[in-house]
């Protein structure tokens, strides 16, 4: 039965298969590449020239760029930098975990579950208006103080704590915005078959919006990333805090090149990964493909 | 014989709008009733009643003689009342046959090898064998709706609704759609359809309902709606109808 719509909706299949291999550029591509290589060398030359004849470029040249400094400190704060990625990947599952909780805390529906929904937003209210910096400095100083037995004393405990505390509050909206974006009908069908509100949620609602808010999520893990140097402030040497201490022995501030070196090898594949999956997305969508 | 379906002075609002004013419906076993009427008639917001999809603001709903707007357990109730919507609503991450599966699997505790060759029969018996590992978005609109009527067939339930299933599709696809709910017809399935298709209406329902403005202004066969209606508002519909299928 149906064998004419059948053949036709495959017709129709292929030719979207196709549009979607297809690479959008064709002959002039080549040419667009070359104009851009010209004019970003340009703009690097007008950029290069204009620093290095500043009247204090000498100066800052010996304080920030010696070579000779670099070399010295980097295998050190390179070996601390492994701190910083130690603290990202754990406080990363915490996160995605913490996060997911706070986000299905507030999307419960009905007037019983206002305390929980009130919790939740007073909850993301609330560290996301405090400065990083002050969460850190609060737990990390503060909760060892207490003296209590059973809480741990290592300031990248409560570091890592902090981070968690402060990033699941933005990544729970990100979370809540991928599950506001399913359409309601998707629940509708779930729930006309008889699922309960959970296995909707589990089965049809989440699976959905969390992949539609991968690129989002991993635009605050590159926020995460850098935030670990804020740890280094609690004592904990990370890179942040090694490149400190090198630069104070040595007053020249090359130190902090090696850091920032070490965090934009990180972040920067981090961003175009998160770029490339945002075109992706955008390049199914409107192929028809995948929602 | 109890009906397998009783409805008693069902109201419905949204807001201050009141979109169902008063609905009574008797459907005996293996009965067809299709409803028509305009858009904004309620026929949508009856069928998600029934399903208790929303929630009703007075009335009775009987299902095989049980009062199931009484009842606790809207999932028990659900499970037994299959819909199917205009836009498919198939759920896009899953293969077809885990679109069919997850709700025996989920809600009626099936195992995984149960679900499957329940499943499969079905895919099967609606020519869609070939399409058991495909994902909804590389189907057409006709194969998806088919898809979707089987996954509420997949819970086995004793009262199909189908709330006007031919409408989102492209014309040439609309046949095989309703093939499928002819075949269901004839297998004796007790079913209740909103629906916009008058020809299709006249042939397959054993009783056609007209509402209007919340109300079922007239109810009687498809021999006496459709060539001798006796309201006025029928008679206006039906006209318009025919006008606009000459265009």
């Amino acid at each position: 039965m149906a064998s004419e719509g059948d053949r036709r909706a495959d017709l129709e299949v292929s030719r979207r298969a196709r549009l979607l291999d297809g690479k959008r550029s064709g002959g002039d591509g080549r040419r667009s590449v070359a104009i851009a290589l010209v004019s970003t060398a340009v703009f690097a030359v007008i950029v290069i020239v204009a620093i290095t004849h500043a009247p204090g470029w000498p100066e800052v040249k010996r304080q920030f760029f010696d070579w000779d400094e670099f070399k010295a400190t980097f295998p050190e704060i390179a070996h601390a930098f492994r701190l910083n990625i130690k603290i990202f990947c754990i406080a990363e599952v915490f996160i995605l975990v913490f996060a997911l909780f706070l986000a299905v805390l507030r999307s419960l529906p009905g007037p019983v579950f206002f305390p929980l929904r009130a919790l939740a937003i007073v909850y993301a209210d609330l560290f996301r208006g405090i400065p990083t910096i002050l969460v850190i400095a609060m737990l990390g100083f503060g909760a060892p103080a207490l003296g209590l037995r059973w809480v741990p004393t290592s300031t990248i405990f409560w570091g890592i704590v902090a981070l968690v505390l402060i990033y699941s509050a933005y990544v729970s909206e990100v979370y809540r915005a991928g599950i506001e974006s399913i359409h309601p009908s998707q629940e509708a069908a779930a729930r006309s078959l008889g699922l309960t509100r959970a296995q909707t949620l589990r089965r049809v609602i989440l699976p959905q919006a969390v992949r539609r808010v991968i690129p989002p999520l991993l635009n605050d893990f590159i926020g995460l990333q850098k935030d670990t140097a804020l740890v280094g402030t609690l004592g904990a040497v990370e890179a942040f805090q090694q490149s400190q201490i090198d630069a104070n022995a040595t007053f020249n501030f090359t130190a902090y090149l090696a850091a920032a070196v070490l965090f934009v090898a990180i972040t920067i594949p981090l961003a175009r990964f998160t770029d490339w999956l945002i075109l992706r997305d955008r390049r199914r969508r409107q192929s028809g493909g995948v929602q | 014989m109890t009906d397998a379906l009783r409805i008693e002075g069902l109201h419905k609002s949204f807001g201050k709008h009141e979109v169902l004013r008063g609905i009574d419906l008797s459907v005996g076993e293996h009965e067809v009733i299709c409803l028509i009427g305009a858009s904004g008639s309620g026929k949508s917001t009856l069928l998600r009643c029934i399903n208790l999809l929303e929630q009703i603001d007075a009335g009775h709903i009987w299902l095989a003689g049980e009062e199931i707007t009484r009842v606790r357990d809207v999932n028990a109730v659900r499970r037994r009342i299959g819909i199917v919507f205009q836009s498919y609503n198939l759920f896009p991450h899953m293969t077809v046959l885990r679109n069919v599966t997850l709700a025996p699997r989920d809600a009626l505790g099936l195992s995984k090898g149960e679900a499957e060759s329940r499943a499969d029969a079905l895919l099967e018996r609606f020519g869609l064998a070939d399409k058991r590992d495909a994902y909804p978005d590389r189907l057409s609109g006709g194969q998806q709706q088919r898809v979707a009527i089987v996954r509420a067939l997949a819970m086995q339930p004793e009262l199909m609704l189908f709330d006007e299933v031919t409408s989102a599709l492209d014309p040439e696809l609309v046949a095989e759609v309703l093939e499928v709910i002819r075949e269901l017809a004839e297998s004796g399935m007790t079913m209740v359809l909103a629906t916009h298709e008058m020809s299709f209406a006249r042939d397959i329902a054993n009783r056609v309902c007209f509402l209007d403005d919340g109300r079922i202004l007239e109810e009687g066969t498809p021999e006496e709606i459709f060539t001798a209606p006796q309201e006025e508002r029928t008679q206006q519909f039906l006209q318009r109808v025919i006008e606009a299928r000459r265009l």
